[in-house]
This record gives structure tokens, sequence and C-alpha cells, in this order.
């Protein structure tokens, strides 16, 4: 905050960085740089005594911790493949669909596509459990008018059904981001180039391949650091839906269930701080790992396609 | 837009497309709002018709006010949603003016500091937040919440905010210079005023993953006296769980004020995510 040479020192500069600086500061940053210290040290005899990396060898290497870790991370990125697999081809669809020219009703479909988004997960969660519970009978019912009622099982007690039960739910939640995302890139893109696609003959379906993917691949980039940040983020569903145990038997269980878990404990298990620092560090590593992968080589090379 | 020439069956099927996903959309909202409506014979025994004269019953809201203290949850967020969202604004509004208007060594390094907060969730640091709000007191206090909420919406605020103080014309502040107006006169009089609308967009952004939020009231405010309304919504969702009725009519009440002011400023928030903001 240091004022250029031969000038007074401008003060009113560092009034407006300070408020903002001071709470992010203090409330961000300090607290996450404590988190991934807090991970190096282990509560002996009720002080705090550095440890090194073994609390993070005792994740990797007991099996107390590293089963329980193993499945909590390939839930994780079973959970990030559905979402990409499933949330972003929709997305895109939708967003494709709407931007096509003189579409009637397009503001009704873009308000109502976007309603679950921001709906809490508290909501999301109760809801989905009601409709799928075999007590309740919304879901057989409605299998039933397609003729498919045998399909039915209560997917979120099953534990080969629960996980990509609960990322289908979360899709549904959230498909309205990348749609709209994709909506305004759509919207974007210059008359110009879509009219000389025209004159060249490319229309419908190949020009969207052809001409309109390609420059919007930088929207599907944002799109999947935001989905991938948010995955390996992700709580608030799963705890809201199968509890804090992340049921049946952890099949549910991902990287923030289980640094809940670790941190206040359940059960018989009494909360270790330390070792849910080490496994927020974990999430920390593997989340920056993604920013740094999208930074660094899927944004320099999409670079190449902006106007 | 281009003229194309499109033909009747491609436009049948994009609506036949665009309704199946607004029906997928709309249904599980639907269902839980019309049975809330239903007696526990109508939940049960026709649970995909809109309640009738026969089975209409208010018996689970009855239930949910008299139990519950959603009022006061309810008061509680919205005093952490709105403080949390002045301070946003505020403190976002004034770094972005700083970062964008003058030029001082570290303004870059400044701006990549605030923004490593996008990418990286706050959640993150909860052990250390935890820590630091027991050593200060503040566990189970509003304030805990406002603040946590504060950093956790400044760097957004802060990129978007400065992305558009960057279009305010430079002749209008040089003007209110000459004129003998202080930095700071110009910033909340001339600046502020014509970025309302983005200020418009960034609140909309901040304001509903705060509403939303579990990990902290949980893990910060689980008191009686400072649940959210999401926490106590997820409480006594848990408490309820044979009683039908209070269950779906708690979720609907849950639903409707956050439904409602959606469907007010869903023109705001929809203009803001398309008029590039988010880049």
């Amino acid at each position: 905050m240091a004022a250029a040479p031969k000038r007074p020192f401008r003060w009113h500069i560092g009034v407006f960085l300070a408020p903002a600086l001071l709470v992010y500061t203090a409330i961000m940053i300090l607290p996450l740089a404590g988190t991934l210290q807090l991970s190096l040290f282990r509560n002996i005899d009720q002080s705090q005594v550095f440890v090194g990396l073994e609390n993070f060898r005792t994740l990797f290497g007991d099996p107390n911790w590293s089963v329980n870790f193993w499945n909590a991370l390939r839930n994780n990125v079973w959970f990030f493949i559905i979402h990409m697999l499933v949330q972003n081809p929709i997305g895109v669809l939708l967003a494709a669909l709407l931007s096509s020219p003189k579409l009637r009703f397009a503001a009704f479909y873009r308000t109502a596509i976007f309603v679950p988004t921001i709906l809490s997960f508290v909501i999301v969660g109760f809801a989905w459990k009601l409709i799928l519970s075999p007590l309740w009978g919304v879901a057989p019912n409605l299998l039933d008018l397609i003729g498919l009622k045998s399909l039915f099982t209560p997917w979120l007690g099953k534990e080969e059904y629960a996980l990509t039960t609960l990322s289908l739910i979360s899709v549904w939640q959230f498909v309205g981001i990348p749609m709209m995302l994709i909506y305004a890139a759509l919207l974007s893109i210059p008359e110009e180039v879509i009219e000389a696609a025209e004159c060249d003959g490319i229309t419908g379906m190949s020009q969207f391949w052809k001409i309109k993917l390609p420059l919007i691949l930088p929207s599907i980039g944002i799109i999947s650091i935001l989905t991938f940040v948010g995955n390996f983020n992700a709580f608030d569903l799963i705890y809201t839906a199968q509890g804090a145990l992340a049921g049946p038997n952890y099949s549910t269980d991902i990287l923030g269930t289980f640094l809940y878990r670790a941190f206040f404990g359940f059960q018989l298990q009494v909360g270790d701080p330390n070792m849910g620092a080490a496994i927020a560090t974990m999430m920390f590593l593997i989340i920056l790992g993604g920013v740094c992968v999208y930074l660094f080589l899927v944004q320099t090379r999409l670079r190449r396609y902006q106007f | 837009m281009s003229t194309a020439t499109r033909s009747l069956p491609r436009s049948i099927g994009a609506h036949a497309i665009l309704l199946t996903y607004t029906v997928i959309a709309l249904f599980p909202v639907i269902i839980v709002i019309m049975n809330s409506f239903k007696s526990r014979a109508g939940i049960f025994g026709a649970p995909l018709t809109p309640p009738t004269p026969k089975t209409f019953d208010l018996i689970g809201y009855t239930t949910v006010i008299g139990q519950g203290d959603f009022i006061h949850y309810f008061q509680n967020s919205l005093v952490v949603t709105v403080a949390s969202l002045f301070f946003v604004l505020l403190f976002g509004a004034m770094a972005a003016f700083a970062l964008s208007e003058y030029r001082f060594r570290g303004n870059t390094m400044m701006g990549l500091y605030l923004a490593l907060g996008i990418m990286i969730p706050i959640r993150l640091g909860t052990v250390a937040i935890l820590q630091l709000m027991v050593a200060s007191g503040l566990v189970n206090t509003l304030t805990a919440l406002i603040l946590v909420y504060t950093a956790q919406g400044l760097p957004l605020a802060v990129f978007i905010l400065s992305e558009f103080m960057k279009q305010v014309s430079d002749d209008l502040k040089n003007a209110g210079r000459i004129d003998g107006l202080s930095e700071y006169t110009i910033f909340f009089r001339l600046v502020l005023p014509l970025v309302r609308p983005s200020m418009a967009t960034v609140a909309v952004f901040t304001m509903i993953p705060i509403w939303n939020d579990l990990w902290f009231p949980l893990i910060l405010a689980p008191s009686e006296e400072t649940k959210t309304v999401t926490l106590g919504a997820q409480l006594f969702l848990g408490q309820f769980v044979t009683n039908w009725n209070a269950i779906l009519a708690a979720l609907s009440l849950a639903i409707m004020p956050v439904l409602i002011l959606y469907v007010i400023f869903s023109r705001q928030l929809i203009r803001g995510i398309t008029s590039g903001a988010v880049k």
C-alpha cells in the first residue's frame, strides 16, 4: 500500500482497502493458514505438539482412518463424474435450446428451470427424501404411470444406488447454473459470426457443433472448475438427506461429511481437531490442484478461441 | 439474432424438451406445496392430486406454527443475511474502487490476493475459525456468522465490482476533483450511484448462499437463540420424521419466502448472470 514516489502518501487508498482486507485476512486467510498448520500438530497430554506429517500418515495408513478416507475420496470422485457427465451436458442442451431465436416462453422456461438452484439443500434434500420414500409412494406411482413400477426400489436406502441418486438430486438442483452461464455465452457470440456461418451453408445442428460449441468452450471450462470446487466442498445435501454418518454403511460419505465427523466426533468417537485439519488440508490440496490444472492447462489453451 | 429458417418440427421438439425439463424442475416443489394443504389420508391416498375440499386440511401448518420457533429463526436469518450483505457491499465496493481507480505499488498483487478466495472455499478453514470464535467469545452469536459471511462474500464482490467500476468515466471523476471534492465524496456521491445495478447483481449472488447455508450455523451458532431458519428447518424436520403433515408444511414455509423473492427479483438475477458479470 505504498504511495507512488514523489507524491504525498495517499491515505484514502488505505482507508478504502483496509476494511475488506482486514475482514478477509482475519476470517478467511489466517484461519485457512491456521488449519494447514494445525494439521501438523497433535494433542498429546493437553498440549499441542509438532508431529510433522504424522497425521497424514495416520490418515493414509491407519485402517481406522484410511478406509474411510479413501472411501470418501472415491465417492467424491464419483459424485464429480456424475455432475460432469449429466449436469453439464443437460445445461448445454437447455441453453442451446433457450438461445434459439424467436423461441416463445423463453423467459418462463429460464425462470422455472432455475428455481431449484435458489432453494436450500435442506429443502431439496428433504423434499426428495419424501418423494423417493417407499412409504409415501410418489415415485412408485409416477413410475406406474409409464409402466415401470417394477424398477422402483428405495434408492436412497440401498448401498449401491444411494450415492448416484444423491448426485442426481444435486444435478437436479444445480443444472440452472451451467444453463445460465452457457446461455450468456451463446448470447454474446457476435451476429457476424453466425451470419458468416449461414452464408457458408452451416445451419442447425452442425452450426452448433462447428461454430458455437468451440466459442463457448471457455465457459464450459469455467463451469467445470466451479463444479469441481463445489463438489469437493459439498456437505449439506448428504448431511440433510443421510445424516452425518452418510449411510447406508458410509456409501454416500464424501470428504465434507468425513471432515465433519472427524472434527466433531460422532457416536463413540471423540472429535479430533487435528485430524479434521488434516482432512481439510487434503481437501485444500485437491481443490488447489484442480484450480491450478484449470488455470495453467485448460485456460491458456482455451484463450485462443476468444475474440 | 440471425434469422435461421426453423422448421415447425424442430421448434416443437425444442418446446417438448424444455417443457419436460421444466416439469422435472418444478414437480418436487409443487408436490410438496400441494400436499402440505392436505389431511394425512389425502397425503397418502392420492399424493399426485391437488387438494380437494374433502382432503383439504391445515393441520400441518398449525402444528409447525405451534411447535417450532420459526419466526425467531426467520429473524435471525434476516439479521445475518442483511448485515452480511451490507458489509460485503460496502467493504467490497470500497476495495474495488481502490483497486480500479488508483495505481499504486502492489495493486495487482492485492487483486490476486483477494481473488484467491473466489476459488478456495472458506469452509476449509473451519477448524481454525471455530478456535478463533471460541477464543474471542463469539461462539453462538450472530456476529460470528456475519463476520464469516462477510469474508466469504468479499472476494467475488470485489472482483465483479472492480470490473464495473473500470467502466465509470474518468472525466466525471476528474471533473469532481477539479471542483474540489474529496476522494471519499467522489466514491460515495459519484461512483456508487453509477454502479448501483451491478451492486444489485452482487447482492443477489451473495444473498442466496448465505440464506441457504447450513454448515456455519451448525458449527458456529447452533444455540436456540441464534439458530437460522435453515438450521431450524433441518432440526425440526429431523424431529418430526413421522409427522408428514408437519414436515410438508415446514418445507412449504421454508420454500415460499425464497420463491416469492425469486419471482420478484428473477429478472434482476438473470440479467445479472447474462450481462457477463461472471466472465
